[in-house]
Order: C-alpha cells, then sequence, then structure tokens
C-alpha cells in the first residue's frame, strides 16, 4: 500500500483538478488505502480473492500511469466485420474517438465533466477507481435518437505496460426514447495488468441498452468491471459476457430496476481453460412494481479453471407482480475444474413469481456416444455438445448483426 | 363459540411454567462453574480437562455475526449455566422417588413418563433444564443390547464409547456456540445401537427449559455401529417468558458401515408474543457422520417454534456410497426469524444427497434459507439434488434463499431448484366455496404445499407436527 499513496500523490500532482475534485479523489484514496485489494473474508468476493490473486500474478503493482503518449494504435486491433462507431483506449487513455456515421449532436461524448456524485460505495476497487481515473467521461444519447451503427470501446493495451494498474471510468446517460449498442472489446498485448474498468448507466424512460462485453482473446491480466445500471419506468437493459480469454476477470453488474415495466436481461459464457478464473456477479434489485429480470449463465470449463457465479434477486416489499428468473449451468469437462455458484433470492414481496436453478456436471456419455454411433469421432462428438450447450446463451441476444458477430468472433458457424 | 376455542389456540399451550425449587450453579460463565458443573456430575478427570480446553478458546472466540437475523448481544456472564430441581442433588432410582411436580408437568406436555399409560411404543428420555430426569423402556432395549440414557449417565458407564466419539464430529475447535457448549454441556441423550441391531422403537428426547435466565446446553450423542438402524425423535417446548432465553445444543450422529440413522425434529420453542418479545434463541449445532461404507443419515425438521432459529443440520458423507438426507419445514410467524438449511459435505466415491427445503413465512417475519453442497475433487460419481420452495404470506414479511454450490469433480453432478410464490385466491377460493373458512384452508394448503416433508416424519410425529402448521400460521391470513 505504500506504493499507492505515493504513486497517488504523484498523480494528482500532476493533474489539474478543481478543489473539490481533489476532495472526492483524496476521500476515495483514503477509503481504499484502508480496505486494500478485498480478500476472501468479504462475502462478495468469497470465491474469489483478488488480493491473493494479484500478489501471484503480478506481485508489486504500480499505480502511477503518467501521461504517456505511446497511444499508436496496431492496425490489426480493428474490427472490420461490421459499421461501427469507435472509441479507443490505448492503455486506459483515449486514443480515438469516431462517431462520424451517426448524426450530428445526437450523441455527445465529453470528456473530464466535473460529474461528482457524493453517493458512498461499499467498494474498495470503485474507490480505487474514483481515486485514480485521470478523466471522467459521459456519453450522452439525446431524447429520440436510435444509435445507427453499434459502438465498439476497444481496450487496448500495448506490450510496453506490465505491471501496471488502469483504471477508466465512464456514465452514460440514455435520455428518453433513446437507444444504445455497446461492444466492449478486449484486446490486450501488455500482460500482467490490473484493469479497472467502471461504467454507470443512467437510463430514461422508454430507452434501451444493450451491452456485449468481449473478452475473447488470450492474455494474462486480471480484470474487473463494474456496471451499474439504473433504469426508470419501460427501459430495458440486456447484458452479455463472453467470458474468455484473461488469465482472472471478474464481472459484476447491478441493475436499479426503479420504473414500472423496466426489464434487466443478463446473460453469460464463460469459456475456459489453463488455470483461468473467471466471476460474474449480478445483482438484480427490483424496486417497484411489475418489473422483470432474466439471467442465465453457462460454463465450459477445462484444464484447472474455474467459474464463479454469483447472482442475487431482490424483491422490495413495493415490488408487487416481480418475475424474476435465474439460470446457471457448467459442464465440467476434465477432474481439474471446479464450479462455484451462489444465486439468491432475497424477497420481501408475496405476490411475486421468482426462480432459480443450477445444475452442473460433466459431459452426458450417452449423448456422445449416440453422436459417434453415427460416425462422429470423440472430439467431434464433444465439440458439437459443447457448442450447442453454449450457443443457448448466443441466441439470446436480440440484435442479429451483433449476434452474428460474436459467433463470428467465438468461432461458432452461423448453423448453429 | 368457534371464536373462543381459536383465541385458545392461538396462546402457546406449552407456554406455563412448573414451580419447582431449583438447585443452581452460580451465575456467570468461568472455570470454577465447569468445575462445579463437572464436579456436581461426577465427571472423570479428562472430560473436565476437555471441558476446560474448549473454554479456553471460547474466551478467543467471536460469535459468528454473518446471518441475516441480527439479535441483541447475549451477555453470558448473566446466564446460570447449570440449574435442575433440588430434589436431583441425589438422582431418584426410580419413577417412584421423581418429584411429583415433574410427572405432572412432562403429562401436561403429553409425555407421559409412566410406561404403563404409554400407548405407544416410544422410548423417552426426558430432559428438564440442565439434567435427564427419566429415561422410559430401559430394559426392553437393553434386551437387545442398546444403550439409550442420558449423557451424564452414559459417562459413568460406558466411558469408552464417550471418550472414542465424543467431539469426533463437533470437535472443541468449532464455531463459537459449539464451542461454548463443549466447555458446559450439562446434559442430553446417549444412544448406542450394537452391530446389526435394528432398533425395535422410536427413540426419543424430550427436552423442556423452565428455569428463568437460563441456557440450555444438551450434548447428544448418538452412534449406530455396522448395520444398525435407529430412529429418533426429539421435541422441545419452554415457558413463556418476556426475556430471550439461550439454547445452543451440540448434536453428534456418527453412522458406521451399513447403518442408518433417521433424525427427526419437532421444535416448538416458545417464540415470543405478537410483538416479538421473549422467546428463545435456538443456536443449535448438528451434525451427522456417514464414516462407514453405505451408511445413512437422514434429518427432518420441523421448525415452528423460537424467535430465533439458526441452525444448520449437516451430514459429512465420508464413507463411500453414503447418503445424507435433509428434509425441512420451517415456518415463522409474527416476529419470529429463521436462518436454517444444511450443508452437504460429499468426501466420499458415489456418495447421494438430498435436500428438501420448504420455508413459509407471515407476519413480520424474516425466513433465511442457507445450505452448502461441496463436491470435493476425489469424491466422483457423487450427486445432489436440492430444491428449496418458499411460500409468503403478506408484504411485511420475506423469504430469502442462499444457496452456496461448489462442484470440484468433473464426474459428479449438482441440481439445484428453488421457487418463491404465494398462495394463490384461486386456490383459497375452492377451498371457501366447499366450506372451509380462509384459517383451514391455508392450513390445508400449506399442508399440502409441506407434504414431501411431512411424510417422512414418524407416524405419531406426522399428526402432531400436521397440526402445528396450522396452529403457528393461525391469523396470518385476514
Amino acid at each position: 500500500m505504500q506504493n499507492f499513496k505515493t504513486d497517488f500523490e504523484k498523480t494528482l500532482k500532476e493533474s489539474n483538478l478543481s478543489e473539490k475534485e481533489i476532495a472526492f479523489k483524496n476521500i476515495n484514496a483514503k477509503e481504499f488505502s484502508k480496505q486494500g485489494f478485498p480478500n476472501r473474508k468479504d462475502e462478495d468476493w468469497k470465491f474469489s480473492d483478488i488480493n491473493q490473486i494479484i500478489k501471484k500474478e503480478i506481485g508489486e503493482l504500480k499505480f502511477y500511469t503518467g501521461q504517456s503518449k505511446e497511444t499508436e494504435i496496431d492496425k490489426d486491433v480493428l474490427l472490420s466485420e461490421i459499421k461501427h462507431n469507435k472509441l479507443i483506449f490505448v492503455n486506459g487513455q483515449l486514443a480515438r474517438t469516431d462517431f462520424s456515421s451517426e448524426e450530428k449532436n445526437k450523441i455527445q461524448f465529453l470528456d473530464n465533466i466535473n460529474d461528482i456524485e457524493e453517493q458512498s460505495v461499499e467498494n474498495s476497487l470503485i474507490n480505487l477507481n474514483n481515486a485514480l481515473a485521470n478523466k471522467s467521461y459521459k456519453l450522452l444519447v439525446k431524447k429520440n435518437y436510435q444509435i445507427k451503427n453499434p459502438l465498439i470501446i476497444y481496450h487496448v493495451s500495448n506490450n510496453k505496460v506490465t505491471s501496471q494498474n488502469i483504471n477508466l471510468k465512464i456514465n452514460f446517460e440514455l435520455e428518453e426514447n433513446s437507444s444504445l449498442k455497446l461492444i466492449d472489446l478486449v484486446k490486450d498485448k501488455g500482460n500482467k495488468n490490473f484493469i479497472n474498468i467502471f461504467y454507470n448507466f443512467s437510463l430514461e424512460k422508454n430507452s434501451v441498452l444493450k451491452n456485449y462485453k468481449i473478452d475473447q482473446f488470450e492474455n494474462y491480466n486480471i480484470r474487473y468491471m463494474f456496471n451499474n445500471i439504473k433504469q426508470s419506468s419501460n427501459s430495458v437493459s440486456e447484458t452479455f459476457y463472453l467470458s474468455k480469454g484473461s488469465t482472472f476477470s471478474k464481472n459484476e453488474i447491478t441493475c436499479d430496476l426503479k420504473g414500472e415495466y423496466s426489464s434487466a436481461f443478463v446473460n453469460g459464457i464463460f469459456s475456459l481453460n489453463k488455470d483461468k478464473h473467471h466471476e460474474i456477479k449480478a445483482k438484480i434489485n427490483h424496486l417497484v412494481e411489475n418489473t422483470k429480470s432474466y439471467q442465465l449463465v453457462k460454463s465450459v470449463l477445462e484444464n484447472k479453471s474455474r467459474s464463479v457465479y454469483q447472482g442475487k434477486i431482490y424483491v422490495d416489499s413495493k415490488a408487487q407482480k416481480t418475475d424474476g428468473y435465474q439460470l446457471s449451468k457448467a459442464i465440467l469437462v476434465d477432474e481439474t475444474t471446479e464450479f462455484n455458484a451462489k444465486p439468491e433470492l432475497e424477497i420481501y414481496a408475496d405476490d411475486v413469481k421468482c426462480s432459480h436453478g443450477s445444475a452442473s456436471g460433466s459431459l452426458d456419455e450417452n449423448s456422445i456416444f449416440y453422436l459417434m454411433s453415427r460416425g462422429l469421432s470423440y472430439k467431434e462428438a464433444r465439440e458439437l455438445l459443447i457448442n450447442g450447450f453454449l450457443v443457448e446463451v448466443i441466441n439470446q441476444i436480440t440484435d442479429e448483426p451483433i449476434k452474428k458477430l460474436i459467433k463470428n468472433l467465438y468461432g461458432l458457424k452461423n448453423e448453429y | 363459540m368457534r371464536e373462543k376455542e381459536l383465541e385458545k389456540l392461538k396462546d402457546y399451550k406449552y407456554g406455563f411454567s412448573t414451580d419447582i425449587e431449583n438447585f443452581k450453579a452460580p451465575k456467570g460463565l468461568n472455570e470454577d462453574v465447569i468445575k462445579f458443573i463437572s464436579n456436581v456430575k461426577k465427571e472423570p478427570k479428562w472430560l473436565l480437562d476437555w471441558r476446560l480446553k474448549a473454554y479456553n478458546r471460547v474466551k478467543v472466540l467471536k460469535e459468528p455475526n454473518w446471518q441475516k437475523p441480527k439479535y441483541p448481544k447475549i451477555n453470558y456472564q448473566d446466564l446460570y449455566y447449570y440449574s435442575a430441581p433440588k430434589s436431583f442433588k441425589e438422582k431418584p432410582k426410580s419413577l417412584d422417588e421423581l418429584d411429583p411436580k415433574l410427572i405432572e408437568t412432562y403429562n401436561k406436555l403429553g409425555i407421559p413418563l409412566n410406561e404403563q399409560k404409554r400407548l405407544n411404543g416410544i422410548a423417552v428420555d426426558a430432559v428438564f433444564d440442565s439434567v435427564s430426569v427419566a429415561t422410559t423402556f430401559k430394559d426392553t432395549l437393553t434386551e437387545k443390547g442398546i444403550i439409550f440414557c442420558s449423557i451424564s449417565e452414559a459417562i459413568q458407564k460406558h466411558p469408552d464409547l464417550v471418550k472414542k466419539y465424543l467431539g469426533s464430529v463437533i470437535p472443541i475447535t468449532d464455531h463459537y456456540f459449539a464451542t461454548l457448549n463443549s466447555a458446559v454441556f450439562t446434559d442430553g441423550s446417549f444412544v448406542y445401537i450394537p452391530p446389526g441391531v435394528r432398533c425395535p422403537m422410536e427413540l426419543s428426547t424430550y427436552f423442556r427449559i423452565n428455569a428463568s435466565d437460563t441456557g440450555q446446553f444438551e450434548r447428544t450423542l448418538i452412534i449406530a455401529d455396522k448395520g444398525s438402524y435407529v430412529s429418533y425423535l426429539e421435541g422441545c417446548t419452554a415457558p413463556m417468558r418476556d426475556e430471550n432465553q439461550l439454547h445452543a445444543a451440540n448434536v453428534e450422529l456418527i453412522a458406521l458401515d451399513d447403518a442408518e440413522i433417521k433424525y427427526s425434529t419437532v421444535q416448538n420453542w416458545y417464540p415470543g408474543d405478537k410483538d416479538g418479545k421473549g422467546g428463545i434463541y435456538n443456536f443449535v449445532t448438528k451434525r451427522g457422520l456417514c464414516k462407514g461404507k453405505n451408511s445413512k443419515i437422514s434429518w427432518t425438521q420441523v421448525e415452528t417454534g423460537s424467535a430465533i432459529t439458526w441452525k444448520y443440520p449437516s451430514c459429512i458423507l465420508q464413507g463411500d456410497n453414503s447418503v445424507g438426507e435433509f428434509y425441512s419445514i420451517a415456518i415463522t410467524n409474527n416476529h419470529q426469524k429463521a436462518d436454517t438449511g444444511t450443508k452437504m459435505i460429499h468426501l466420499g466415491k458415489n456418495t447421494k444427497s438430498k435436500i428438501i427445503s420448504k420455508g413459509i413465512s407471515a407476519g413480520f417475519s424474516d425466513m433465511t434459507y442457507r445450505g452448502l453442497v461441496d463436491i470435493s475433487p476425489k469424491s466422483s460419481n457423487s450427486s445432489n439434488y436440492t430444491q428449496c420452495d418458499s411460500l409468503l404470506m403478506g408484504n411485511k414479511c420475506g423469504a430469502h434463499t442462499i444457496p452456496y454450490i461448489k462442484n470440484k469433480n468433473a464426474n459428479s453432478n449438482i441440481a439445484h431448484e428453488a421457487t418463491t410464490s404465494k398462495i394463490s385466491d384461486e386456490q383459497l377460493h375452492y377451498c371457501q366455496q366447499r366450506g372451509l373458512n380462509s384459517e383451514e384452508a391455508v392450513s390445508l394448503i400449506v399442508n399440502g404445499f409441506c407434504k414431501e416433508v411431512l411424510q417422512q416424519l414418524p407416524m405419531e410425529f406426522a399428526v402432531e407436527a400436521q397440526k402445528l402448521v396450522g396452529i403457528s400460521l393461525e391469523g396470518s391470513v385476514g
């Protein structure tokens, strides 16, 4: 933690901030120094001791980034399959923005806004983010505007950074009747960094958010992403995780369904091997009547990997007629893997329909036998079963071009 | 007329207290009190040492605080750790010498200690505050070689068995309440079933807290030797008192090769009054060890009483092919709180476990199912099935489900299901249309909801439990 103190002071000195901002950063830095990285004693981190993981995988972490000029973008980073808007962050620094295919002034990307929320959080990683994120960005989608092409946020690191803590914070505001399609694409060349990303979403009436987080490519980073979504009436949020590439990743999502008829969908795939350890933690708060939530998470685990799913449905006593559903399934391909789940229900209203299910086990021998008896090799049979198992989650994606893109990226043929 | 009858039922009918002179240890928790208890019970030195070792650990341990129902801090120095009827200074040799007031108390509770009066063949060990007052049907059991007596008696007569198994499932290095129990436990039941014997009758313990400011710390130890079978019942009540009383028992079950233990509880401690004043804190540690191959332990519980119920009857499935089962109904009404569930820890190969939990909450109560299923890497071909359903009545109460699922074995399967719902208007309407009043209708529907668990109870208990389910929910639907 000594490292953190000196690095924080250095960062603060170099930045050009108002007194209010400095005070805000100081409070958060103090809180983080007090708490440190979460460990297994925290109920929320029971299955993933990030303190240990950082120690083991990274060792000493550097918190000072400085204003590096190294923000060149390699050509092979950009996706060409789909027409899209771009936000490119290299090593946590904004390198390029491109909204050329959208109407002017309908989407605004603002940086350096002095929008400080005073609410305190009980999450030391958010404290860390608040203290160190050098800029606070805001993306605004104007009233009645539907985004034409998806926005891809590239999270790129180059091989010059290592053992570095990278923080990024973006606030999103979707005004009435607007919609946003957002893809987070992880493309890392740097290794052994701790990447901490914090998104705040505010969804006004009738707005639609679709967020797809794709961590497909092999990298050796520790990643924490937190989505905090507040939803007004009739809004819809759809979040999809493809959790595969990083050494460690924890995706946390909190949805507050604050307006009637709002709904939240959280879907995720874990496809892990080689000692990887990934987690999804979802908390859906049903705060008013007639809200709906749906969670589906599937894991395929190989070769010493482990996945964790912690899902919670909270139903306030006012939130009658809630419909909440959670399902988590896992295939443990070999002996060395581990699946942990904690699907929670916390319910204070009586006229609700809430259920959860969880199942884990090995690949079904009978199905493999059936396929092999029809001429497939063991490998083919296994692949077919696993792909069929996972594709159910991908098929939940409501945007056709993006569904196709994700299948492509994952290496699934279109016939699935 | 009908209303009057209902009014009467609403009261906790076991809420009377017996006016009896007590012989107590001085208030407070310290080494002297532990020595006092050990001395009164004429215990051997190894047991006193064991107790003191546990006490030394209690001093450094902290009370756990992760549970959902919070309670005011308990002042452990303000409790009596030993309380016995004065007439027990010298233990009576037979029922004839027993204080008539005690016999009367148990008659009032519907537990006649006189064997002739008993129609059903259930052997009872009755525990009053800190001591066991009587054990029935001893002769019949002795014939078969079955040992069924109070644990104090077992310490005197069968020290080898006690020494071998006491603390083997719940060691003195366990959590706060279990360790506290190890330090100050007073009495409880001891059962040993010899190899190959099928116990011919149900064994039963009836716990009664009478004295005020007393904590009840009993310890039950059941050992089923190779190839044996036993079914054991436990019932409990307490007088209505305004202060909260602590009940921190330890129950250890050990099943050796091919043995089976069935443990049923109908827990009806005083739940406190309508405003949540008084009632028992039921912080019990129950754990069963399937030590041998093909062994089986099955827990069935009906939890209707206590201000706070906080317990997780668990199974450690150590032997290959062993089976663990947990059936539970937990009902909370008024201001009652419950945080209950089970742990199934799979260690052996081909082990199986099944969890059926039904939670019902009404009034201002709060009900939590918390469970753990842990399949270790060596426990291949194991499986677990969990089903936990909750029923809510009104929007002032809460129902929560917190399962922990850990699968570390690729050849094992875990399936978990949970639902939360309410009694539908259609169901109520249908029953009322056929002439049932709303309370009867609710009772009928709830009994249907609980049927899977009630079926697991021995006959006599099932009837009682069914009535209890109805009574507990009285006044919850308006």
